[in-house]
């Protein structure tokens, strides 16, 4: 917990502690530390002198912001239509299934979460999904796989690019 | 800056630079590096076109970035000019290739016809 | 003034400026400057061949030209109207792989992938920041204004909105402090027009909002833009302090007593963000809900001050018109829509992608030429242009000129140009659900109508779809559509039902078969259609059989198999695996449907 106040230290100091960067605050908070948990939302709202209420209004209107616990790692899926038609169903059978989780669920083990995100203009090189934030194009069942294995394999975060 | 001269001056230099680094430049590569080209892999592309270059030990080659241009669907992109001679534009250029394409095109100075983006009316 | 002939030419070809020059000359000699004009453009292809240009309103390519081509192109094609048939581009002995240059005008993308952005240098090399300083130095706001005016600019964000109008209300308004705002939360599906800008070229987007920055009397700005964009976000955050240390940005700007300074904010993944009340309150730091309006931003926007918003697309358009001047644009388009538009075509296309076009060109020439026709060569049934607010276009109007006005007409909308082709094998019924499931999904839950209204209007396409519609199904759609429309606070409630009313205009008899017959005629809707093996094709080679995920399929080696309807799940794969052909689908529409 400790940890996280001094990390909302940093990020309020990122923003200069600017109630108008709630959302920004939020956001980054949540990808910091995979999600905002209520200690940390009063946290929030005391340090930015604003309504509890309306700090945990914020944090459930948008869908980057995580209220909820999440893995270490954070796979996103794009689920509009452009990604599903160029073989997006495909992709998201082997996440779930390399995982073993459904969308929306983290594992177990705490390791990995999985999520749908909207499009992110990447329709061309489709199916896309992200992994910490890291973007992958032209997905299939098998990148999908060695993909996973390379995150699993190094604590780092493993890649530095895209899969080819 | 403080005056529409000073404008005008940067103007002038960056193209000037531009005719500079043209003369001592006998090849240019060009990874677009937009969103869709990085999913695609273009980070890894550029990263294996510099190791090539080191490893062949070229040095008139100006390895550059651009945005998008538009060719997603055929990420990662990669395009080669030898002196002023016309662009050619390479698709789906993984870095698997880039080896290929430093010794025949920028090296051996033959474009890679079936790796190329052809252009139609 | 209109001309009677635009050229462009690619003047980043070697040996261009001297073919240029060539031109030129000519065009003077033969006093034809008032009526032909000259633009550079970027090359005008991905694979460039040597000095092109084309010559608009024909679109006749011209490539490998020498300065003695130039002089006859003058003499032949533009003086005795007679085209050079040996110098013109001839290239389809390739498979063709990208949109033919011909139709393609880049005014918004001119630098988009030809300069670094990383480096403004290169951005000021093309020009960059010249229409800043012409306008800080030679022109009144009203100047700017009145060139706006000429240039015919609109927003390019929807609406369509006239942009000097919308500046003019925002110089208006009584106020010291108001606020530029520029719009980059592109939210609809398969649109990623203002990704490419802002990562491509993000000080053409920048120097347009200083422009209007200057116009209405603002010394502040925000970027808005969605956080599923990573990269245009450093891109831009790297360009606004390039633009900062060159003074091109901040107090006293070019030595002016003009200071303005920018800051980027972004989403956090809300579709409505993108309405411009929405997005406002989330600048402001609060859930991205919209406001009813009047008041209008213009007077009472961001912290209730006089707020100008314009998206992307539109700021971008702005230093060019401010240098070439508002006629070069209004050359461009219909007689309501200036200006190129950049479309983000999807679907059932051979080429998809983003590309730029004068306003005018036709469905036709969109989903044919640059779109290289339908693929696998199907039947063309209707495409929805704008967005999941948009509405669908039938075949019947392929030749229509794709307007703002035009678009409105037939029930859609230009949208930020999204350009979906559907073929034979699209169920209307099942896009209309899929969209409304977007947008019933995306609605922030503020106004009633387009949070129940949504939510209601679903359930009926769902149960549709699935075969449990209803005599009079159709005319309670039509009722609530109207009403939401109406009722709406903000665009995207009133825009939701435009997918279900332009289907059930033009697509009636698709929604009448899935209810009074229970079929589905493009045999899409799951619960409608019914895998069949052909008893007489099939060779019983046991593979549908294996791959069934749920055992449907039976039969012995070597004979016709058969599949239960009541097990199958109707996943498609052993149509994929028949190595013969055997099984279809059938929408016979007397299936019991529970």
């Amino acid at each position: 917990m400790e940890e996280h106040m001094n990390l909302l230290t940093t990020v309020l100091e990122r923003y200069g502690a600017d109630p108008e960067a709630l959302v920004e605050i939020l956001r980054d908070l949540s990808q910091e530390t995979g999600y905002v948990s209520q200690e940390l939302l009063v946290a929030v709202a005391d340090r930015l002198q604003l309504p509890r209420s309306h700090v945990h209004s914020v944090a459930s209107f948008y869908s980057m912001i995580s209220v909820e616990p999440r893995g270490r790692h954070t796979v996103q899926m794009c689920q509009d239509a452009p990604c599903h038609v160029a073989g997006g169903r495909e992709v998201w059978q082997a996440l779930e299934e390399t995982l073993g989780i459904h969308f929306g669920e983290t594992t177990p083990d705490g390791e990995w979460t999985l999520q749908v995100t909207s499009c992110l203009g990447l329709c061309s090189v489709g199916p896309v999904i992200t992994i910490d934030g890291e973007v992958f194009g032209n997905m299939t069942h098998a990148k999908v796989q060695e993909l996973l294995g390379r995150y699993r394999g190094c604590c780092c975060g493993g890649s530095q690019g895209g899969a080819a | 800056m403080k005056s529409l001269e000073e404008l005008q001056k940067i103007k002038e230099r960056a193209l000037e630079r531009r005719r500079m680094s043209a003369e001592g430049v006998r090849v240019r590569v060009v990874v677009a590096m937009g969103t869709c080209g990085i999913a695609a892999g273009a980070r890894d592309t550029m990263t294996a076109i510099l190791g090539e270059l080191e490893k062949q030990k070229v040095t008139d080659v100006a390895v550059t970035q651009t945005g998008c241009i538009g060719l997603c669907e055929y990420e990662p992109i990669v395009q080669v000019q030898i002196g002023e001679g016309d662009m050619v534009t390479y698709g789906k250029l993984g870095a698997d290739r880039v080896p290929t394409l430093i010794e025949k095109h920028v090296v051996g100075g033959e474009p890679i016809a079936e790796w190329a983006i052809k252009q139609t009316a | 003034m209109t001309y009677r002939a635009n050229i462009l030419i690619s003047s980043s070809a070697p040996g261009a400026q001297a073919v240029e020059q060539a031109l030129l000359e000519k065009i003077y000699e033969h006093h034809l400057d008032g009526e032909v004009q000259v633009m550079q453009a970027a090359t005008l292809g991905p694979q460039a061949q040597g000095v092109e240009l084309v010559i608009y309103p024909e679109g006749t390519h011209y490539v490998q030209l020498t300065p003695e081509d130039a002089r006859l192109i003058v003499e032949e094609h533009l003086l005795k109207g007679r085209p050079i048939a040996r110098l013109m581009f001839k290239g389809i002995e390739v498979e063709p792989l990208e949109a033919p240059a011909s139709k393609e005008i880049r005014v918004v993308l001119r630098n988009v992938g030809k300069i670094d952005p990383g480096n403004i240098d290169d951005y000021i090399a093309v020009d960059g920041y010249g229409a800043l300083g012409k306008v800080l130095t030679e022109m009144t706001p009203e100047q700017v204004l009145d060139e706006l005016k000429r240039s015919g600019l609109r927003g390019r964000g929807g609406a369509g909105f006239p942009t000097h109008l919308k500046w003019t209300f925002a110089r208006n308004a009584p106020g010291d402090e108001k606020f530029v705002i520029c719009n980059g939360d592109e939210g609809d599906p398969g649109a990623f027009m203002n990704r490419r800008v802002l990562e491509g070229d993000p000080h053409a987007v920048i120097e347009g909002m200083a422009i209007a920055a200057y116009v209405i009397g603002a010394r502040q700005g925000y970027f808005y833009v969605r956080a599923e964009y990573p990269i245009a976000i450093s891109t831009l955050r790297l360009a606004i302090q390039q633009a900062r240390d060159y003074g091109l940005l901040g107090n006293n700007i070019l030595g002016t007593d003009f200071s303005f300074d920018l800051e980027v904010r972004m989403g956090a993944g809300a579709f409505v963000c993108g309405e411009e009340t929405a997005l406002m309150q989330s600048i402001e730091g609060a859930r991205g809900m919209p406001t009813t309006r009047p008041p209008f931003p213009a007077t009472k926007g961001l912290w209730a001050k006089p707020s100008n918003i314009n998206n992307v697309e539109t700021y971008a358009n702005v230093p060019q018109i401010i240098l070439k001047g508002g006629e070069w644009f209004a050359s461009m388009g219909t007689e309501k829509s200036k200006g190129t538009k950049t479309f983000a075509i999807a679907g059932k296309v051979k080429r998809t992608g983003l590309i730029e076009v004068p306003l005018g060109v036709t469905i036709r020439e969109i989903v044919y030429d640059v779109g290289g026709g339908i693929l696998n060569d199907k039947k063309f049934k209707a495409v929805q242009t704008g967005g999941p607010m948009g509405g669908c276009i039938p075949e019947k109007y392929l030749d229509l000129p794709v307007d703002y006005e035009n678009l409105a007409k037939v029930g859609s909308i230009m949208g930020s140009g999204g350009f979906v082709v559907m073929d034979e094998d699209t169920c209307m019924v099942d896009i209309a659900r899929f969209f409304m499931e977007f947008t019933q999904d995306e609605s922030c839950g503020k106004c009633v109508p387009c949070r129940v209204g949504t939510r209601r209007m679903l359930e009926i396409l769902t149960d549709i779809c699935e075969g449990r519609g209803q005599p009079g199904d159709i005319e309670r759609l039509e009722a609530m559509a109207k009403y939401i429309a109406r009722a709406s606070l903000c665009g995207l409630g009133q825009g939701a039902p435009n997918p279900v009313l332009s289907t059930i205009e033009n697509f009636r008899d698709e929604y009448e078969a899935h209810i009074y017959e229970k079929r589905c005629p493009a045999k899409v809707c799951k619960p409608l259609i019914e895998y069949i093996i052909d008893p007489e094709t099939c060779i019983g080679c046991t593979r549908c059989a294996r791959n069934c995920p749920v055992n449907a399929i039976s039969g012995k080696p070597k004979q016709a198999h058969l599949i239960d309807p009541s097990v199958c799940v109707r996943c498609g794969i052993c149509k994929q695996v028949c190595p013969v052909n055997a099984i279809s689908i059938e929408s016979e529409g007397k299936l019991a449907v529970g």
